[in-house]
């Protein structure tokens, strides 16, 4: 019995999280187009619902009431799980996202880590639904995609080294409370853009779409994808990015903390900075998608190794030599 | 413990039955794939004995980047159409002798490892020491290898180096006739070398110069 019970709170937990989770990333998709509509002097979707906020709903039923189609010579197996495994992935790393002090699904010690670890499995879903699609575009870009995502992994794990020399703690919740004095993003200012670029390659947003440029791959690896298939594709990136929002929220500017520690600011719960700062980060990622054009491959390329990686590592050397020097290096 | 036992045998049908499906199944990708569940269920076997920087090392370097590039070759090969080729075939049974000689000699090589714990028990008790005195893994694990074994660290590094080098003169050649885009050239072009405006004389035309 005692088990069931266990079982059930932790569902419960799960629920409460994992529901507004998947209502936001609907939210966020409108404001995506929004944003990108404003930009172009355009309106947008405006016409379901109050501000066409429940344009997605809309869209969402559409697909739901779509036909799955699935290519006759597509390796049947693979192709249902890949969309499974996309969606899936996006979502379970909320289990460690802290919203407060005490407000976090798993506190668990390498929380940092297993962040890192679930994005760079993000890449099979994609691999997987453009090889068992069996068609040139899916393809072409399932393979762009894996160099794409293993490279840019690169960088983003040396930017989250140099934050960890900072903090001494792999935990998420210590990370944010490491930042209680100054958030990261003013030491390690240039670490918080190339983070911003390389979460954009990562979770392949404009200008970095190359996986899905529609003018050379048609939609890249989700071509052959239909109905609600397709829409798992798009509900696990865009869990992906609002995750990445989350991470550099958590990493370079203070989590759940608010801005100034003082009265007014300190009634509104933690939970509510961390909502602002990733509605912040990601609003920037709607602009960019709007105002940049998309790179080339091999200038994608030269940027992730030749200009990211030596860059950040440089910065590793920079701020472990600072810490040693002004004896600054946290403890046990 | 019995949620602990449930999982532990749940993980470890897992990472056998998958092993054995990397060997058997007949398709190259669906056997990568097949690699890739038994890293992850590894992995997973790894966070329950505590080691959970290991397991999500584990993930990060074996499932996050190797089984990529491995999949990432066995798509490109196209592997998939000579399957079988290899067991058909008459002279592949002598082959089968020395699998079976490596399978051996690997298989005392797992023994004497695991036997190397009943001589040496202290090496187990100083292992879970460290989890007793509620320093996490990743912080005994630091202490550990930026101390006393920081030779044998700095070395591996090295030899990881070396390999990278090595792999990269290995494939490295300079191709003839390749056309390369200049990135530097590209943006520092002026408006004046790249546009010129002319008079046109009617019926004549203008003579352009490639």
């Amino acid at each position: 019995m005692e088990y069931l019970n266990i079982i059930f709170q932790e569902s419960y937990k799960v629920l409460f999280l994992l529901v507004p989770v998947l209502v936001s990333v609907a939210m966020i998709v409108w404001l995506d187009r929004r944003v990108w509509a404003f930009v172009q002097k355009r309106q947008g979707p405006n016409v379901v619902g109050p501000f066409g906020l429940l344009q997605s709903i809309a869209d969402a039923l559409k697909y739901i009431f779509k036909e799955i189609i699935i290519p006759a010579s597509s390796n049947k197996v693979i192709f249902i799980l890949a969309p499974i495994i996309t969606m899936t992935l996006a979502l379970i790393a909320w289990a460690v996202i802290p919203f407060g002090v005490e407000q976090v699904l798993a506190d668990i010690n390498v929380g940092i880590l297993y962040i890192f670890a679930v994005s760079s499995l993000g890449v099979y879903g994609i691999i997987m639904g453009g090889w068992a699609s069996n068609s040139k575009y899916p393809f072409l870009g399932a393979i762009r995609s894996a160099a794409q995502m293993v490279s840019y992994e690169v960088s983003i794990g040396i930017i989250i080294i140099n934050v960890l020399l900072c903090v001494g703690s792999l935990n998420l919740n210590d990370i944010v409370v490491a930042q209680k004095e100054m958030w990261f993003v003013i030491p390690l200012f240039p670490m918080f853009v190339i983070f911003f670029i390389s979460a954009l390659a990562e979770t392949n947003r404009p200008p970095f779409d190359l996986p899905e440029a529609e003018a050379e791959l048609v939609a890249g690896y989700q071509t052959e994808y239909s109905g609600m298939m397709y829409a798992m594709f798009w509900l696990g990136e865009y869990a992906n990015i609002l995750l990445m929002c989350a991470l550099g929220s958590i990493l370079f500017l203070g989590g759940w903390l608010s801005p100034i520690d003082l009265y007014p600011f300190n009634l509104i719960p933690g939970a509510l900075w961390l909502i602002f700062k990733i509605l912040f980060l990601f609003i920037l990622f709607a602009l960019v998608k709007a105002i940049v054009p998309r790179y080339r491959y091999d200038q994608l390329m030269r940027l992730g190794w030749k200009i990211f990686l030596p860059l950040s590592l440089t910065y590793v050397v920079l701020t472990a030599s600072y810490l040693f020097y002004f004896n600054l290096l946290p403890t046990i | 413990m019995i949620a602990h036992a449930i999982f532990f045998y749940v993980f470890s049908v897992i990472a056998v039955v998958s092993a054995i499906m990397v060997t058997v199944s007949k398709n190259t990708v669906h056997s990568v794939f097949f690699l890739i569940l038994d890293f992850i269920s590894i992995s997973c076997l790894f966070i329950m004995i505590g080691a959970e920087f290991l397991g999500m090392i584990m993930l990060i370097v074996y499932v996050g980047a190797v089984a990529v590039l491995f999949l990432f070759v066995v798509m490109m090969l196209n592997v998939a159409q000579q399957k079988n080729q290899w067991f058909v075939s008459k002279d592949s049974s002598r082959h089968i002798p020395i699998g079976l000689l490596i399978s051996v000699i690997i298989f005392f090589e797992l023994i004497i490892v695991i036997g190397g714990w009943k001589y040496k028990p202290d090496l187990f008790n100083s292992a879970k020491s460290s989890l007793e005195n509620g320093v996490s893994n990743t912080h005994s694990l630091g202490q550990v290898l930026y101390t006393d074994y920081i030779h044998v660290f700095q070395i591996s590094g090295m030899i990881l180096l070396i390999a990278m080098i090595g792999a990269i003169v290995l494939t490295f050649r300079q191709r003839e006739g390749v056309k390369k885009q200049s990135y530097l050239k590209q943006i520092s072009r002026e408006r004046t070398e790249g546009v010129e405006v002319l008079e046109v004389a009617s019926n004549k035309g203008v003579k352009i110069d490639d």
